[in-house]
């Protein structure tokens, strides 16, 4: 009796509905596997690192316990399936321990500087300034109002630099192009990496030299930081607008303004302000660029063309250094308020640029116009 | 109705001249007639990709026109000398030089094998519902402002570091590098490069993961369909594909490395020697003597840190002109079609 070839029926393919082939299924082996390797490994390394060898230390158990866990989990699959798949399996643990062990600074950094900071956090911190805090004030004394007004104005000035001139160039880029888009989109993305020393250092000697330090110097500086980033996003946004969209816009007799304006823009729209958000979130970290345009402060200055100003990271990075303890938890606090603002920024973006751009209009609309068509 | 006027127009003209021969090879000339908004919308457009243009070559510029009475004083003497003394006339680059690439050095060979893996998990390894929620995770930590990495690394890092930096001295002497005269091991070009490490792997992880995830899908799955394990596909397909991004993203890592400036200033102390011996406490790159240096210094010294800043510029503009070649050439740039 003929076995039924159900699996290579081609040509009643249609009426089943096409399943997913799924390359690997977990096995209770596979458990056995890791769990013995992992046990053994840690019996073995306890009884030679703690007891035979006069070595010690957490870090070097954790990491000689890796290794031989490594080795044995190996040998287990070598064993049972071959040589191939043991390879197959120590690649996979490998990887994804690389790949697990990144996040780990995320949340040991976030962690510690919530454990660092919480100490001063107080609502004073937002609307005092360290006016009138001496050497012998209690950190909750005072707070970084002067310093918060600073970052806002300063990021305010940069974005409305740079942005408009970003999505400009972003523009240029994708929808005009010619002989200067190469070039320009070299140095776009060799600009994204220039030290930002370098970036303070040139609005010093454009501007400082003459002007003085203030909030606008520091301003500029953050926005040279900041063009690359919202140009270069802008420019990915731009290029995932459909060229279908566009082609239909000119062939329905629309200029090519108008085209951008009216198709390409706001097709785009949640993604220019996610870049706008990116720029943001890399200029407000920015500490060594206003080392040398803003001069630093420590009462409120909102006038940002005259005089001193002082700016979050520039708080922190000052009163970290200072031999008090009531200064460096001020700082502390400082550092949590910006990764906070960092944090709420990202998650911003993530939302607003989540969606995919055009699914917002008209073919969201298609596609689940499709779906009823079908079912 | 003016604005109307001012559309693509195919003139009748040229569709006439080919109207005879459509059923030949002749290409259909469409000529192109722009109105005055659309020239100036151009104009504009190509204006401000100019001014972006003109922005990195003013950095030039002001950089080399304020470090030259620095460069006039030093001469040669600016590239050899090791102490940083501008008002003796004795000042010299080539301490700070090397403690930067040993920097930068040091965070490259923790963060690229790191990179990779943790790419290569993103794309190829993690189940389909993780994939998003890790690559926003690794963005994020690409956000963490240098700032905080470097107060992190300062004063909850150092300290489990200095075990490991005396462990490394003890049992793998071999090494030169690892050899220490003092038994100083905070502040050192160690613990400031493993910080940096730390700091570009999202950077190299976010390149090298857009690359591998173009890696040709038929060729991958004919990988699998020979009966190759998973991470024989990986070797055999992705791997080579991805190198151009390896390379790439490893590159951007150096120059975010090289030009590094806050966590670095914070961690190190500075030492103007040129010195080898990573693990001993003091150490110096370029950005970090500027951020240092730069408030107590006169005009002329002032000028000498701007010589220092050009040529951090000229090397961190190399290193990424280099990888932004060598990463754009392995991504397509096609328009996406409906």
């Amino acid at each position: 009796m003929a076995t039924t070839p159900t699996v290579f029926r081609l040509d009643d393919a249609s009426d089943a509905p096409e399943a997913r082939v799924r390359l690997r299924r977990f096995h209770p082996d596979d458990l056995t596997a890791t769990c013995g390797a992992g046990v053994s490994a840690f019996c073995a390394v306890w009884l030679v690192y703690e007891r035979f060898t006069p070595l010690s230390g957490g870090l070097g158990f954790w990491l000689s316990w890796y290794v031989v866990f490594l080795a044995l989990y190996w040998l287990i699959v070598r064993g049972r399936d071959g040589r191939m798949a043991a390879t197959d399996r120590l690649a996979t643990v490998v990887l994804t321990t690389a790949g697990l062990g990144l996040l780990v600074p995320l949340v040991l950094i976030v962690g510690y500087t919530v454990y660092k900071g919480w100490t001063a956090l107080r609502p004073a911190f937002f609307v005092k300034d360290l006016r009138y805090t001496g050497s012998l004030s209690k950190a909750t004394d005072g707070g970084g109002l002067h310093a918060i007004v600073g970052t806002l104005e300063q990021v305010g000035l940069a974005v409305l630099i740079s942005v408009p001139l970003g999505v400009t160039t972003a523009v240029f880029l994708n929808e005009v192009g010619g002989r200067l888009a190469r070039p320009v989109r070299l140095i776009v993305d060799t600009m994204s990496a220039i030290p930002s020393i370098v970036a303070g250092l040139f609005i010093y000697a454009v501007i400082v030299l003459t002007l003085g330090q203030n909030g606008f110097a520091g301003a500029l500086a953050l926005a040279v930081l900041m063009l690359p980033t919202v140009t270069r996003t802008a420019e990915v946004v731009l290029r995932l607008v459909p060229g279908g969209l566009r082609e239909a816009s000119l062939a329905l007799g629309a200029s090519e303004w108008r085209t951008v304006h009216d198709v390409v823009l706001p097709t785009s729209r949640s993604g220019l302000v996610t870049a706008v958000i990116l720029g943001v979130a890399r200029a407000i970290g920015e500490t060594a660029p206003l080392l040398l345009t803003i001069g630093g402060a420590f009462v409120v200055n909102a006038n940002p063309f005259h005089g001193k100003q002082d700016a979050l990271p520039y708080f922190v990075y000052r009163l970290i250094k200072f031999p008090q303890t009531a200064q460096v938890q001020r700082a502390w606090t400082g550092a949590l308020v910006l990764l906070a603002l960092v944090l709420v920024l990202f998650v911003a973006a993530r939302i607003v640029g989540g969606r995919k751009p055009g699914s917002a209009g008209i073919l969201r609309r298609q596609r689940r116009h499709d779906r009823r068509e079908r079912s | 109705m003016s604005r109307r006027s001012s559309h693509l127009v195919s003139s009748p003209e040229a569709i006439a001249v080919a109207g005879p021969s459509v059923d030949g090879e002749a290409r259909v000339e469409i000529r192109v007639h722009r109105g005055p908004v659309d020239r100036a919308y151009r104009l504009v457009a190509r204006l401000a990709a100019s001014a972006t243009l003109a922005l990195m070559a003013l950095i030039g510029a002001f950089l080399l026109a304020r470090a030259l009475p620095a460069l006039r004083a030093a001469k040669w003497h600016f590239l050899t000398e090791q102490s940083w003394t501008p008002d003796s006339g004795r000042f010299g680059i080539s301490a700070v030089l090397l403690g930067t690439v040993l920097i930068a050095i040091i965070a490259l060979v923790i963060a690229v094998p790191l990179s990779i893996g943790a790419a290569l998990f993103i794309t190829e390894y993690a189940p389909r519902g993780l994939r998003r929620p890790i690559t926003s995770l690794v963005d994020l930590l690409a956000a963490v402002p240098s700032l905080i990495y470097g107060l992190w690394g300062l004063f909850f890092l150092q300290p489990r570091l200095i075990k490991v930096s005396r462990w490394l001295t003890d049992h793998a002497s071999i090494v030169p590098f690892f050899r220490t005269k003092s038994t100083n091991y905070a502040s050192t070009t160690f613990i400031a490069g493993v910080v940096v490490a730390l700091m570009i792997v999202p950077i190299c992880t976010a390149v090298m993961r857009e690359v591998f995830s173009q890696a040709p899908p038929g060729e991958k799955e004919g990988a699998l369909a020979l009966g190759g394990t998973r991470w024989g596909m990986v070797r055999t397909v992705v791997l080579p594909f991805g190198r151009g991004g390896i390379v790439g993203g490893s590159m951007l890592g150096l120059g975010r490395a090289l030009g590094e400036t806050i966590a670095v200033s914070l961690i190190i102390s500075p030492l103007f020697v040129r010195s080898t011996h990573v693990l001993e406490g003091g150490g110096n790159s370029i950005s970090a003597l500027i951020a240092l240096r730069f408030s107590e210094s006169n005009t002329f010294g002032i000028s000498a840190l701007m010589a220092a800043g050009l040529v951090l510029f000229v090397m961190t503009l190399v290193v990424n002109a280099f990888a932004s070649v060598i990463v754009s050439r392995s991504r397509s740039g096609a328009a996406t079609e409906i």
